[in-house]
């Protein structure tokens, strides 16, 4: 008997139609499309995009060169030679991030002791040439100094869950 | 307005201006046909991105709107790669082999009472001839690719046509029982009456057999094994390119608008319009812009032929992909005997005189 009810159940195609039904339904559904460039979605402020290094308020780079970040890096993506200042400070004389090397895991921003390499919500680069991805010291203070504000409040959020 | 421009051209001897007009017709015919092609792909996209939450293309143009033309475009530009084993000859004739068949069958299909490029007595018969010489086109370019998975592409599709061609001859020799005649045009008149009438009700099996094989003959989902992307790439089209790939593209959709032309011709009254019978008659024959809307007319045939075109897309957007053996099942085993059964109740039917649609 069930036999026979499954066969005719097939022969009007009854399973068919429903799978439509529900095709055709989803039809009608609100888009989830985010049309990228006019609409973003959200942002964590832990957002690992591209890195700065970090200056404090008296324009004193922050960094000290401990090389923490260049032991921790999984990708070896970081490179850092340093030099004893006049002053008698440790600090960099070369400090360079291979944006083509590196998997953005964050890792260095977690290493560092004085909040000097960090990772920044801005990801909306690009490089026209080889060494365009390839950011030296300069350039990391640079993307530091631009970005100061929104970094300093992305690190204030955060801090008490840290 | 052919007959001013066969004024106009009778200067010429008879034959040249026979040829002139039967080129203006197949260029009206044909130009249309291929917009429609464009923008089919483009409501494919559109649906089935609907279907799948997404929006679909629309950077290109309003909406989205000149996409197809942006494709054209970046196909025309493309380089045609010919691999350095295959067939050159055969290589290049296939795509043409496929787009020529299913171009010349729509020579047969009226649009409206007498607007047919060639009115000729066994056009049903024609129409199968020339969608069954389509599969020449997949064979010869599967094989004249050298490569394996077009190889097998080709295999599946040449067997897949093959065994749905008889559940869709058997389709058709319902209708042509039930019409008595093999004309198109005389097959929508048998038609007339109301909706009713239509051979919808009476043929229903056939209707239903009739329309996934012809899913079946355009190769689309879910009887897409001879391209089955997913297990031979591309199947018999993997190694074409450019142009000729768009080839390959364009006689497919053309194929799919054919055939959902041909469903509504046969099953839904073609150009005859659904409100005969339920309006009064005088609404539907007056002049006027409304009764000419709802009145019988082309936009009727356009409007059930999109409708089919829709449920291509809507298939193609559900159901996955039939496995090689249930294809072949489903085509022997289940719609040759049905057909075979409701063609010996159609018999009865029209030999007993039965109901609105054969007394």
């Amino acid at each position: 008997m069930n036999v026979i009810t499954n066969y005719f159940k097939s022969l009007i195609l009854i399973e068919l139609l429903r799978g439509l039904m529900l095709t055709g339904k989803y039809l009608f559904r609100r888009k989830i499309t985010v049309q990228y460039p006019e609409e973003k979605t959200p942002m964590s402020p832990r957002f690992r995009g591209l890195h700065a290094q970090r200056r404090y308020p008296n324009g004193e780079e922050r960094c000290i060169a401990c090389k923490l970040c260049e032991a921790v890096c999984p990708a070896l993506a970081i490179t850092i030679d340093s030099e004893e200042r006049d002053d008698g400070t440790r600090r960099t004389t070369r400090y360079d991030i291979d944006l083509t090397k590196c998997i953005f895991c964050g890792f260095c921003e977690e290493a560092c002791p004085v909040d000097a390499i960090v990772e920044t919500r801005f990801f909306e680069y690009h490089g026209e040439n080889r060494g365009d991805l390839y950011m030296t010291k300069d350039k990391l203070l640079a993307v530091g100094d631009k970005l100061e504000k929104q970094i300093a409040a992305d690190r204030a959020t955060d801090a008490k869950y840290r | 307005m052919l007959e001013t421009i066969e004024s106009m051209l009778s200067f010429l001897p008879d034959s040249i201006v026979a040829l002139t007009i039967i080129t203006i017709k197949i260029m009206v015919l044909v130009l249309p046909l291929m917009g429609a092609v464009a923008y089919l792909t483009l409501a494919e996209r559109k649906i089935i991105g609907y279907i799948q939450v997404r929006i679909g293309p629309n950077r290109v143009g309003p909406r989205g709107l000149l996409q197809p033309i942006a494709d054209a475009v970046k196909l025309l530009f493309k380089e045609t790669i010919l691999p350095t084993n295959a067939n050159r000859f055969l290589f290049l004739s296939a795509p043409v082999l496929t787009l020529a068949p299913s171009l010349a069958a729509w020579a047969v299909v009226p649009f409206d009472d007498g607007l047919v490029i060639s009115n000729i007595d066994a056009s049903l018969l024609y129409i199968l001839a020339m969608t069954s010489l389509g599969v020449y086109g997949v064979i010869i370019a599967g094989w004249a690719s050298n490569s394996k998975y077009a190889f097998l592409g080709a295999l599946r599709s040449a067997a897949q046509i093959v065994s749905y061609e008889i559940a869709m001859g058997f389709a058709l020799v319902g209708v042509l029982i039930a019409a008595g005649s093999l004309n198109l045009g005389e097959i929508v008149d048998g038609q007339r009456g109301s909706v009713l009438t239509w051979y919808l009700i009476p043929l229903l099996p056939l209707f239903v057999v009739y329309f996934i094989s012809g899913v079946a003959e355009t190769n689309r989902a879910p009887f897409d094994v001879a391209e089955g992307e997913s297990e031979i790439v591309a199947g018999f089209h993997v190694e074409y390119s450019s142009m000729t790939f768009s080839v390959f593209f364009l006689a497919e959709y053309a194929n799919m608008i054919l055939i959902s032309l041909l469903t509504s011709v046969m099953f839904l009254g073609g150009w005859l319009s659904p409100l005969t019978g339920i309006l009064p008659d005088t609404m539907l024959e007056n002049t006027g812009v409304i009764s000419t809307l709802l009145g019988d007319g082309m936009h009727w045939l356009i409007a059930k032929t999109a409708f089919f075109l829709f449920l291509f897309l809507w298939f193609r957007a559900t159901f996955p992909r039939y496995r090689y053996d249930q294809i072949m099942r489903l085509g022997w085993k289940v719609f040759i005997p049905i057909t075979i059964v409701w063609l010996l109740v159609v018999a009865g039917m029209v030999v007993g005189h039965i109901g609105p649609w054969f007394d």
